[in-house]
């Protein structure tokens, strides 16, 4: 048995230290360098600037929206919302009190603002990662009357929007981007207003 | 459930059942030691490691020497990720200028990913430099993942193999040796373009650190990027699960499309599927294989139905207050119910434990079946190596059972089972509910245990039964809501992985051992047939019975419980 372990020391050693550097450092750099030189946009965060060439999100990660005037995002339990340092799912359980609670002020919110019929299950949901960039179509239809109103546009010209900015993949779910969305209803406003 | 969600799943199930020939064809390759094309490249690389670590790759090994080398590797890998941990602070390529990790948090990581657990007591982008994240994780990934096949090759070989003797001790083949061809053949180049691909859809890979956002409302955000794509791919394939954010694959930056989704769960299973064909190969029938791998689809499937149905059907609590649909709380709307579902029961299914939805927020019986997936012994494809080993020795116990109900001498692909191989594999398989319901129990009595769930009554209890299954089956998933990064839970769950990965190797090893010095025992008129349907039901009706049926006391003391509450609308 120590014939055995004595064997087993120099490779074992020699392996920690010599897989390390494979796999440890030379694989992930060697794919930065890759990802850096093939797809620039998407390794480095999918990051979108505004015309000034800030940085105002990524198309990959979700960001809060609270304000009337946009479509907002779902509840998030990433730090105090949104926090990209913290992604975090609620973890409370089915019979969770908690959970009840904060679903019950939600949709008390959403009834305020007339939404009629069953509520869009992930408007009152926290995600997984506190980090969802999308709504469900229904989500954001659920919306459409508020923002029309604020923003003095027609209903339909708002459906249209949602239904032109959704996606459907056959291995998911139906979606659409909050960011996208919102930009473009922006630029709806301003183009409305000249 | 929609026809949408059940095309995916079949979908899902018809890809790897087309790959499995194919991976397992190169599996067998890798197995047999032959060369392959990709030698051409990385042969030199190959040689050069065992020229400087002194191995000579045709060293045949004994079940115990195998075993040492194997445990010894182990302790040295745990030993230099535990050292990279606690030196980050003081080691470049932190932007974020994190500290070192505390004794019982670095004890508890590199136990997780020496294992192929990857538990994450940490919360990934606020206490992972970059480094630690490729030096000190990503390198277990691929190198936990090749153990466990090599683990797989040496009880195959065992099967397989005529009377192999040395000095009177049945060989198994030369751990380093199968160790380094899985990584250099197998994993290596996989990951490299499965790491393209997922940087195309949308995965981070820089060594850049915080971004500063002014979002569209004007407020601000922290964005994180890292080399996020090299080590997701190998988390996946190697059925690791260790998330470089704290969200794992619910992560949009692990996870960003419905695509890259898929794809995740296609690479928990791929290995595991191709290892049933490499084991049938190398018995010498390929439809011992393909029995394996129809008894593990059966009760994959039959889990796949029951957590898809609650969580489509929702939870009742919450259509009282108006809210329409399935249970949306911890999940994806790009994923939606199907594909969250479906990843539930594959990550836990095989020992992945890479979450895409919360489970903590799963309906009760919905998350009952990752709990009861993990209790089973995580054999249903199971993780990479770990899945097959686990449910061969479940294989034993079922011709020993048959052998009982026919009165004849149990035999298995050619090798008489005899009470060594039986009473080992009892041994390997009753670490399991010694370990979870032993340290479940003492973690609902103790205030250290008690401090850690975060939801109260049943639901609670649920969050320790999980944290213990996942650690002893070395799954990794969590029911998230308890705080499991206090000395008593690190400590505890770090030897609960350790003993979970070491403590069912070992005797399986030595059923490997065992089985190579024996005699082929040709198949007569009196041998119990261990291709036909007849053999996938005994298994089937075994893997439940002796692995799970243990479990359904606690089990009736928290999901079950939960459920009765949940549908009365009685609330914690």
């Amino acid at each position: 048995m120590t014939k055995d372990l004595s064997s087993a020391l120099r490779p074992a050693i020699v392996l920690t230290l010599l897989f390390a550097a494979l796999l440890g450092l030379l694989y992930p750099l060697a794919m930065n360098g890759l990802g850096q030189a093939l797809f620039p946009n998407q390794a480095n965060g999918s990051l979108v600037r505004d015309v000034q060439g800030r940085v105002i999100g990524s198309t990959v990660l979700g960001q809060a929206f609270t304000a009337d005037r946009y479509f907002q995002s779902r509840p998030s339990a990433a730090g105090k919302g949104y926090d990209g340092l913290s992604s975090s799912g609620s973890n409370l359980g089915p019979a969770s009190r908690a959970l009840v609670d904060r679903v019950r002020a939600d949709a008390a919110k959403q009834r305020a603002e007339g939404v009629l019929g069953p509520l869009p299950a992930d408007l009152l949901t926290a995600s997984g990662s506190g980090l969802d960039p999308d709504l469900s179509p229904a989500g954001a239809l659920a919306q459409a009357p508020r923002i029309a109103r604020v923003r003095g546009l027609a209903v339909a010209r708002v459906r249209a929007l949602v239904a032109a900015q959704a996606e459907d993949p056959m291995l998911g779910a139906a979606h659409v981007n909050l960011l996208a969305l919102n930009r473009a209803l922006d630029s709806l406003s301003g183009a409305e207003r000249r | 459930m929609t026809f949408q969600g059940w095309f995916l799943i079949l979908l899902f199930i018809g890809i790897l059942l087309a790959l499995t020939k194919p991976i397992g064809l190169w599996l067998f390759a890798l197995y047999e030691g032959r060369r392959t094309p990709l030698h051409v490249v990385l042969g030199p690389v190959e040689r050069g490691f065992y020229r400087l670590a002194g191995v000579d790759p045709t060293a045949e090994q004994g079940w115990r020497r195998y075993a040492l080398h194997m445990l010894l590797f182990n302790v040295a890998l745990l030993t230099f990720t535990y050292a990279v941990l606690r030196l980050q602070g003081v080691l470049p390529g932190n932007p974020q200028g994190l500290a070192g990790l505390s004794p019982d948090l670095a004890f508890n990581t590199a136990v997780s990913f020496t294992t192929n657990t990857n538990w994450q007591s940490y919360g990934g982008e606020a206490t992972m430099s970059n480094l630690s994240q490729m030096l000190g994780l990503t390198i277990h990934n691929f190198l936990s993942a090749a153990t466990g096949i090599a683990l797989a090759f040496a009880l195959f070989r065992g099967f397989a193999r005529r009377g192999a003797q040395k000095n009177g001790v049945g060989v198994i083949g030369n751990f380093w040796a199968d160790m380094t061809r899985v990584t250099l053949y197998l994993l290596l180049p996989i990951c490299i373009l499965y790491t393209i691909f997922l940087i195309a859809s949308g995965v981070p890979q820089t060594l850049a650190g915080v971004v500063d956002v002014q979002t569209l409302e004007g407020a601000r955000q922290s964005i994180l990027l890292g080399p996020v794509a090299s080590q997701e791919a190998i988390k996946m394939l190697g059925t690791n699960g260790g998330g470089f954010f704290n969200a794992n694959s619910a992560h949009p930056f692990e996870n960003p499309t419905a695509l890259t989704n898929f794809v995740q769960m296609l690479s928990i299973f791929l290995i595991g599927f191709g290892l049933t064909w490499t084991f049938g190969k190398a018995v010498g029938n390929t439809r011992q294989g393909w029995a394996i791998l129809a008894a593990m689809v059966i009760l994959f499937l039959a889990g796949v139905t029951v957590t898809y149905w609650q969580e489509a059907a929702g939870n009742p609590v919450l259509h009282q207050l108006g809210v329409g649909g399935g249970n949306m709380e911890g999940k994806e709307v790009r994923f939606g119910i199907a594909a969250s579902a479906l990843f539930a029961v594959v990550t836990t299914a095989a020992s992945c434990g890479a979450v895409n939805a919360m489970h903590d927020s799963f309906t009760a019986l919905g998350g009952m079946i990752p709990l009861f997936n993990i209790q089973l012994g995580e054999v249903v494809i199971g993780g990479v190596g770990a899945g097959i080993y686990g449910f061969l020795l479940f294989a034993i116990l079922a011709v020993f059972v048959a052998g009982l109900m026919v009165g004849r001498t149990p035999e298995y692909v050619g090798k008489k089972i005899e009470s060594r191989e039986v009473k080992l594999a009892v041994l390997a398989i009753a670490v399991l509910p010694l370990m979870i319901l032993g340290l479940t129990a003492l973690s609902s009595v103790l205030q250290q245990g008690l401090a850690g769930p975060l939801n109260k009554g049943p639901h609670g209890f649920s969050e320790i039964l999980y944290a213990f299954t996942s650690a002893v089956g070395n799954n990794g998933s969590a029911f998230a809501g308890l705080t499991a990064n206090t000395p008593y839970y690190n400590g505890l769950l770090g030897v609960a992985m350790w003993v979970g990965r070491f403590f069912i190797i070992v005797p399986m090893l030595a059923i490997a051992g065992s089985l190579a010095a024996k005699k082929y025992t040709p198949e007569s008129a009196g041998s119990f047939p261990t291709t036909g349907g007849l053999w996938v039901g005994l298994l089937v009706g075994i893997v439940l019975i002796l692995g799970g049926l243990t479990f359904l006391p606690s089990l009736a003391l928290g999901p079950i419980a939960d459920h009765l509450a949940m549908i009365r609308g009685q609330l914690f």
